[in-house]
């Protein structure tokens, strides 16, 4: 129930509008690997490799990380994102209807003590 | 998937959990301040259940409601929430309504063979511990559930990505 914006799926689809973008989400899948090495794997420039990442980053689909003078691309962590946000609204729906439950349950207990029971 | 151990906000609400137990499980648990007749009694009698079902508090509201609760009885119901255009129908059997510890019911609106939901009540000194325990058919099914829900009015180009990330998977 919970909505994610259009706008993030536009980014997605424009992301892998691109058949380069779409060949790095690929080598990625195989396994992780630095700017660089996706540069030369493409016949690309570094700036060129850069530009590609960064919208593959933009759409949550790949993450990079810095250790030194290397950035090393992975494929991002778009879906398990997007199932911990699922998961947190379906846990405030049923909060909600536990809440309305306690409520009820009150009065029932109520209803019994009136009773006399 | 971690446990969700946070608590509700507000104070003095016990905490609801929900966790991915497996590729096919969620578990929903609570504990309700009630012996566990009276909490199964506001699960099992239609006039309370639909007191608390679709809580407004969640912004959603209920349409219709028509149920026998009782094994082999069935249950419909239509909710509404603003962001949607048309109301969603759920409705499915009761295969086991034993009280005060135990009810499972289907979930059949979406075609094919659904979601089963038990739920057990566990009392122990003057409270109920409710777990509602959702097995879906298989690992598609749930992490469909999960992206078509999650995408609201985009189910289709959800599923159109999907698609292509498993293409590209398989390629690999």
């Amino acid at each position: 129930m919970v909505q994610f914006s259009t706008s993030r799926l536009d980014a997605s689809f424009s992301a892998l509008s691109d058949a380069t973008r779409r060949g790095v989400l690929e080598q990625l899948g195989r396994g992780d690997a630095s700017i660089t090495a996706l540069a030369d794997r493409f016949h690309m420039t570094l700036t060129g490799m850069k530009k590609h990442v960064g919208v593959l980053e933009q759409a949550g689909l790949v993450t990079t990380q810095k250790v030194g003078r290397v950035r090393t691309c992975k494929l991002g962590l778009s879906r398990l994102a997007e199932e911990t946000a699922w998961i947190e609204d379906y846990r405030r729906l049923w909060a909600s209807r536990f809440d309305a439950l306690d409520q009820i349950v009150e009065e029932l207990k109520q209803r019994e003590t009136g009773d006399g029971r | 998937m971690a446990a969700d151990q946070k608590s509700d906000p507000a104070a003095g609400k016990a905490a609801t959990t929900v966790e991915r137990t497996s590729d096919r499980e969620l578990v929903v648990t609570r504990t309700v301040n009630g012996p566990a007749r009276l909490v199964f009694e506001a699960f099992a009698k239609p006039e309370l259940f639909k007191q608390w079902w679709t809580p407004a508090s969640f912004g959603i509201t209920l349409i219709s409601y028509e149920a026998d609760i009782r094994t082999g009885g069935f249950y419909r119901l239509e909710m509404g929430h603003p962001a949607m255009e048309q109301p969603m129908a759920f409705f499915g059997r009761y295969l086991e309504v034993t009280p005060p510890s135990r009810m499972v019911w289907t979930n059949d609106e979406g075609g094919e063979p659904g979601a089963v939901t038990t739920v057990t009540f566990e009392e122990k000194d003057g409270a109920t511990l409710v777990v509602v325990h959702e097995l879906y058919p298989s690992k598609e099914a749930l992490d469909g559930a999960i992206a078509s829900e999650s995408t609201g009015a985009w189910p289709e180009q959800f599923e159109a990505l999907d698609q292509l990330i498993v293409s590209l998977d398989a390629g690999a």
